[in-house]
């Protein structure tokens, strides 16, 4: 589903070199559910980043649902994102000029798709949020715009869900629910989900853990089922 | 902490956004620029006044009258020039002028002058040293247009009336001659004493007689004007010195310099209101580092004197820039203003406009940054560790007295400048009410657009479009402040174009209306002559569409009462003028009867005879229906009955008088006649008006296209001064928009950004971007044209109470311009936006 081939990410600062990322290898199959742990600065969202298709390698290579991220454009790479890839951030990241069943809906406009008043109406009502449709963010709670985030995430129906520390702003409860809410969507939908998180507890959630270390992989061990 | 350690922080906090603060503070740039350009102006205008105002007038005392002087002000004269006094004398009339080479004509105005005249200023002319030459024989110096018009040179011979004169040269410079005049007719300068030999001075000519007066060093000029006047009869001779016309020019250019303030002052104040969106806009951008510098133990008021330091500091470079703007166009001014302007202006700069430029827009900058920024006291240190904790404790709190205070200094400010500016009180009352009205209305056109624009996206509409306005919506918009910014320049152009338009339709009433419109008119036509010039005009194959009889009178007193005893009660125009009056049994196209019943053909034996009067001149001789006027026609006083007010529309080229006989009232009374008829050929016009003129030297005709074009340009010149203001706070507009732009910066890449990351391609991005501009600019237009059509509207029913016609394609062209330029500036100034990648979304 996911596959990165000897990933290599570095940034120019002044006339030195500073590499985030070093020959980053490894595949994930799909309905998989990862975590991606490691320290502030191990490299963890520089490695999202390149994964999800936002930023350019400066060696190696993305290969997303059997599509070689290598050779697209920008834009190319923009509708793959809208076709295949679900995101939710830590800030939640909605847009404050519409309401919440508009801000599902956004990816299912972007690529022109039918009926998504219906289908954004139908992810609220999982999330658990059908009664707050026309509220704008900023009359949600955290938990509640992290929510509807998550149901924009899946308002494509992405092969691929991000999730960069999704718990990190909210209290304990409320990330919880959130995971749970992940892990049902991984599991009902059989969407790929790949979790950013430096938070032990929430990435023993997840069937894998690579864990980043200083830009390098140090550790990569699947969970007995 | 000190006073310095502040400052410190304010330069050091500044460090980031210098550059978009200042984009901030430039919106009142603008209305400094043009505070300091109108101001500087008038003050060099007043100060060439000044200077040149003996020039100006060509003595230091000039006495005046619309008859010839009559035997006890000659004698008069004669006295003070025997004692010693310059006395020069003019005497100026319209006439036709001939030149026999070439046989053309035209309408010119005659300034015949005595040798001592002008006593100061010089003529310039060309070739130069022409002047002193005019006297030394039957010599002529004309306007260049006279020339060029009849295909005439220097050299040539020009005959007025029975007289032929050389022209020995051309008038460059005259001082005291508006440029614009002489678009109503060339001037010919010709000397007094060849006059009589033109033989055009007769019976109910116009003219005006001046007598020029040097005075010795000692004498006041308004003293020996007092003495004169109880020496000849005072209703008939007007008295001007060096200080009237000082007087007069200098009102006239401050009530220019006012009205084109306000404009100015109300750009200034967009361009404020533009500085408090945009500063409202950045500290949501700043609340981090607010909420951090309270923790580390700053109080609310050191915080608020940081931002409020940079403010100052950026607004006084705003400031500043502006006025630098202004002084420059300032030189500018009198290509735009000259032809107004009597005087020649030797631009030069105004330290004192500069400096009340710089002060009114530095308090302004603050007083508008402070408004928005006196939130930041209320921004919690918690915010430091949660961010949307106590977000907004009371943060709308009403009663919230500092805020009070400075929204009252705000208003309290506007007040005092606009008193400052008008001079006084009342007018600068009025003045600021009117600002505030119109500042209100658009901003509630501006409410009112952008609500409703909400309301109007549709379901089906294109993603980009609904995201766009959307867009119009987000936090911390400025959306108002760019509407009322660019509403108000629009309002101004369309205001503009359709009271201009509205006029010029209403001089000029096209061909289309279907009445046959008299385009020649032949006036001064004797008793004797009038059989003649009808038969002239009759045999080339044109119509006489009216004859119109003028008999010159003047009020000797009204229900019995003497006109010098109502003078000195009450003096007026109305009262001391020559009335050129006519009669007739029907009322004509041009005008109504307000009051009363019109004249009955033939008034009913042992009634006086009856007269229609003008409303207008009837309220100032506060003559009411059943008075009774007593005329003095040549001598013999005829009384009247005033049955019947009317509403006379002057605009239109149509002969019109403010008192109307009925038919049999004047009969044996000497007159003049008007006789108008059509002539569409160019070529035919002329050849009739040299027909007239060669078989009758003394009748004058004027050729109504000319004043028509004449007129036109005249508004244009107006029009012109107008729209260089309206470019103003166009101008102001636009800054403001990219101000607004810049202060939402941040959020616009975040949205851009996160966009990106959901699956959006640049064209979508680009596409929400011109979505949004285009709305922004449709929207401010709209709210602005609007409001020009109901203040056209009002323009020409109430002040020019002309008809109001729509002219829908201009306020389209207005309006699509407007939007365009919006959009192409939003567009070009958001360009990183979709220029962006998606990468910085996760870092965000």
């Amino acid at each position: 589903m996911l596959v990165a081939r000897s990933l290599s990410k570095s940034y120019r600062s002044g006339d030195r070199t500073l590499a985030v990322l070093r020959d980053v290898s490894f595949a994930i199959p799909e309905r998989a559910f990862v975590a991606i742990v490691g320290p502030s600065g191990s490299g963890k969202t520089t490695l999202l980043g390149l994964l999800a298709g936002l930023d350019t390698p400066t060696a190696g290579t993305v290969v997303l649902d059997g599509t070689d991220l290598g050779p697209l454009s920008e834009d190319e790479r923009a509708r793959l994102r809208g076709e295949k890839v679900g995101f939710v951030f830590q800030s939640f990241q909605l847009i404050p000029t519409l309401t919440a069943l508009e801000n599902i809906t956004v990816p299912l406009e972007l690529r022109g798709t039918r009926g998504a008043a219906a289908r954004g109406r139908d992810l609220l009502e999982r999330v658990g949020l059908a009664e707050r449709a026309h509220h704008y963010p900023s009359q949600l709670s955290g938990g509640e715009q992290q929510r509807v985030a998550l149901a924009r995430a899946f308002a494509n129906a992405p092969r691929v869900l991000f999730a960069d520390e999704p718990t990190g702003n909210l209290d304990s409860a409320t990330g919880e629910r959130i995971i749970e809410l992940i892990e049902r969507l991984n599991r009902e939908e059989g969407t790929t989900v790949v979790l950013v998180t430096h938070d032990a507890a929430l990435a023993s959630r997840a069937g894998r853990v690579i864990r980043l270390s200083d830009g390098a992989v140090v550790g990569d061990s699947e969970r007995a089922a | 902490m000190s006073a310095r350690a502040i400052g410190a922080l304010a330069w050091r906090d500044s460090r980031t956004a210098r550059r978009r603060l200042l984009l901030f503070m430039s919106s009142i740039s603008i209305g400094v620029a043009a505070l300091v350009a109108i101001d500087g102006y008038s003050a060099n205008v007043v100060r060439s006044v000044r200077e040149q105002s003996r020039a100006l007038l060509g003595g230091d005392l000039s006495l005046g009258s619309r008859e010839a002087f009559p035997p006890v002000m000659d004698t008069v004269l004669d006295s003070l020039a025997r004692a010693g006094i310059g006395v020069g004398r003019t005497a100026s009339f319209a006439s036709m002028a001939v030149i026999p080479r070439t046989g053309g004509t035209r309408l010119v105005q005659v300034r015949a002058t005595s040798p001592e005249v002008p006593f100061y200023g010089t003529i310039e002319t060309e070739p130069a040293g022409r002047w002193p030459l005019l006297q030394r024989g039957r010599n002529a110096l004309v306007d260049q247009s006279l020339l060029t018009e009849l295909d005439a040179h220097v050299g040539d011979s020009l005959a007025l009336g029975d007289a032929r004169f050389a022209i020995i040269g051309v008038l460059r410079n005259v001082p005291g001659d508006v440029g614009i005049a002489s678009a109503l007719g060339p001037r010919v300068y010709i000397p007094l004493r060849d006059v009589a030999a033109t033989g055009l001075l007769r019976f109910g000519s116009r003219a005006e007689y001046e007598a020029l007066l040097r005075l010795p060093g000692s004498a006041s000029p308004s003293g020996v004007a007092a003495t004169l006047r109880n020496r000849v009869a005072p209703a008939r001779i007007r008295a001007r010195t060096v200080q009237d016309t000082e007087r007069n020019l200098t009102e006239g250019v401050q009530q220019l310099d006012r009205f084109l303030g306000v404009v100015g002052l109300v750009a200034l104040l967009l361009g404020g209101i533009g500085v408090a969106s945009a500063i409202h806009a950045y500290l949501e951008e700043k609340t981090d580092t607010v909420a951090v510098l309270r923790c580390l133990g700053a109080t609310a008021r050191q915080v608020l004197a940081i931002y409020l330091l940079e403010a100052g500091a950026l607004g006084l470079v705003g400031a500043i820039a502006g006025a630098a703007l202004g002084v420059a166009l300032q030189y500018a001014m009198p290509h735009v203003l000259g032809d107004f302007i009597p005087v020649t202006v030797a631009p030069r700069a105004e330290p004192a406009a500069i400096f009340s430029g710089l002060a009114v827009g530095l308090w302004v900058a603050v007083l508008f940054a402070l408004l928005p920024l006196l939130r930041v006291r209320r921004i919690s240190p918690l915010q430091a560790l949660r961010r949307d904790a106590l977000a907004s404790p009371a943060r709308r709190l009403l009663l919230d007295a500092p805020r009070l205070a400075a929204s009252l200094a705000l208003a309290a400010s506007v007040v005092a400048i606009a008193i400052a500016r008008a001079g006084s009180t009342v007018r600068g009352l009025a003045m600021s009410l009117g600002i505030g009205v119109a500042l209100l209305l658009l901003w509630g056109s501006a409410l009112l657009v952008s609500r409703a624009a909400r309301r109007l996206v549709r379901e089906h509409w294109p993603f980009v479009v609904r995201q766009g306005v959307a867009n119009l919506y987000r936090p911390a918009n400025q959306t108002r402040a760019v509407i009322l910014a660019l509403g108000f320049g629009a309002f101004l152009l369309g205001t503009l174009y359709l009271v201009q338009r509205n006029l010029l339709d209403h001089l000029i009433p096209g061909g289309a209306r279907g009445d046959v419109q008299a385009n020649l008119a032949f006036f001064d036509v004797q008793q004797d002559q009038a059989a003649g010039v009808d038969s002239i005009i009759r045999a080339t194959g044109h119509p006489v569409l009216q004859r119109v009889p003028i008999v010159p009178m003047r009020i000797a007193s009204i229900n019995g009462q003497p006109v010098a005893a109502l003078m000195k009660a009450h003096p007026s125009w109305a009262m001391r003028r020559e009335y050129r009056s006519s009669w007739r049994d029907t009322l004509i196209a041009s005008e109504r009867v307000t009051a009363g019943r019109w004249l009955s053909a033939a008034h009913a034996a042992g009634e006086l005879p009856e007269i229609s009067v003008e409303k207008d001149v009837a309220g100032e001789l506060g003559l009411q229906l059943g008075d009774t006027v007593t005329w003095d026609v040549q001598g013999v006083r005829i009384p009247t009955r005033v049955t019947s007010l009317r509403e006379v529309t002057w605009a239109r080229f149509e002969p019109n008088f403010f008192v109307v006989f009925s038919p049999d009232a004047l009969r044996g009374a000497p007159y003049t006649e008007v006789l108008l008829t059509r002539v569409d050929d160019d070529a035919a016009r002329a050849a009739l008006q040299r027909g007239v003129v060669r078989r009758y030297s003394n009748v004058s005709s004027i050729d109504l296209s000319l004043i028509e074009r004449a007129v036109q340009g005249i508004l244009d010149k107006v029009s012109l001064a107008i729209r260089f203001m309206a470019l103003f706070s166009v101008a102001t507009g636009v800054l403001v928009l990219l101000s607004a732009v810049a202060a939402s910066r941040r959020q616009r890449l975040r949205e851009g950004v996160l966009l990106r990351t959901l699956g959006a391609t640049r064209a979508q991005i680009a596409r929400i971007l011109l979505s949004e501009y285009a709305a922004l600019g449709a929207l401010g237009s709209a709210a602005g044209v609007l409001l020009s059509i109901a203040g056209a509207w009002a323009l020409t029913r109430f002040v020019f109470e002309t008809p109001f016609t729509l002219a829908v394609p201009a306020l389209a062209v207005i309006a699509i311009g407007m939007m365009a330029l919006t959009a192409a500036v939003g567009f070009w100034s958001s360009r990183e936006v979709y220029r962006g990648t998606a990468a910085g979304a996760l870092s965000a």
